[in-house]
């Protein structure tokens, strides 16, 4: 039986393993993957949750949203992080200093 | 019984094709196991039995979000791999060590709330299971998704609507050729 802790749990782990994607890498599309990592786990659990909604749907519409979102997120980062490369010709957020005091 | 099976075939790709892709020195290879990582979560998703989140993960991340992370990848760093390289490898080298620790620390800390909350015994849970108000195999959910879409959350589809044209401009904006005068 699968029951909703299964899914909590695998969600969990999928967010443990993209904040560490996040706190490590140098590479700033590795960064946005990690984070694309922790929005799969967080709709995930809203996709878990949402079995026991059948009139409403909510927990499904609201993963679509999020699904969208993190569509309009990407789309806006990878053009940031290409004007980054046009300028500093790196992709390392450690080494993009210019704005520090 | 062959349910369980496939359900924890796909949690083991996920899981393990996600630890590839946050511990890859190799961002080409990382790329495309988040491809295999996105796949497994939305057969996740159908276990879930929200089939038309599934098709939406498999149709925008997939086809969407990836292909534009290959571009940028395409755009941006082709020396940027030789830089990679120099970075210590191995989980637990010094400079990971913190970041493994947070991680693990987290994961331990939602592991004991998941575990140690009676999600059965939760208010609207009951309340949903004595309205029998819970998704079952054979429904159909892809009709009351639209039908809700199209009467409940109007609003917030209308907003989404509204910033992902909003977003698309400023990206445009953004990406455009600078002018040359300072």
């Amino acid at each position: 039986m699968i029951t909703l802790q299964h899914f909590l749990l695998i969600s969990a782990a999928l967010f443990a393993l993209g904040l560490y994607g996040v706190i490590t890498r140098r590479n700033a599309i590795q960064i946005l993957m990690g984070i694309e990592l922790m929005i799969n786990a967080s709709i995930l659990n809203m996709v878990a949750f949402s079995k026991f909604d059948r009139a409403e749907n909510t927990g499904q519409v609201f993963g679509l949203f999020i699904i969208i979102l993190a569509a309009v997120a990407v789309a806006v980062a990878l053009v940031i992080i290409m004007n980054l490369y046009k300028r500093v010709q790196t992709i390392d957020p450690s080494k993009t200093k210019s704005l520090k005091g | 019984m062959i349910e369980q099976v496939i359900f924890y075939i796909l949690t083991a790709i996920a899981i393990g094709s996600a630890a590839f892709v946050v511990t890859s020195q190799h961002l080409v290879r990382s790329v495309f196991m988040f491809f295999v990582t996105l796949f497994a979560v939305a057969g996740l998703y159908v276990f879930a039995l929200a089939d038309f989140v599934a098709l939406t993960q498999i149709v925008i991340y997939v086809g969407g979000v990836l292909v534009l992370l290959l571009f940028a990848f395409l755009l941006s760093s082709k020396n940027s791999l030789d830089a990679i390289s120099e970075i210590p490898s191995g989980l637990l080298s010094a400079n990971r060590l913190p970041a493994v620790f947070i991680a693990l620390a987290f994961f331990a800390l939602l592991y004991y709330v998941f575990n140690s909350v009676n999600f059965e015994s939760l208010n609207w849970i009951q309340q949903a299971k004595a309205q029998n108000n819970i998704i079952s195999v054979s429904d159909n959910t892809v009709r009351n998704i639209g039908v809700n879409l199209m009467s409940k959350y109007l609003l917030p589809l209308e907003l989404v609507s509204i910033l992902l044209m909003m977003a698309l401009i400023g990206a445009a904006h953004i990406a455009r050729k600078e002018p040359k005068t300072p």
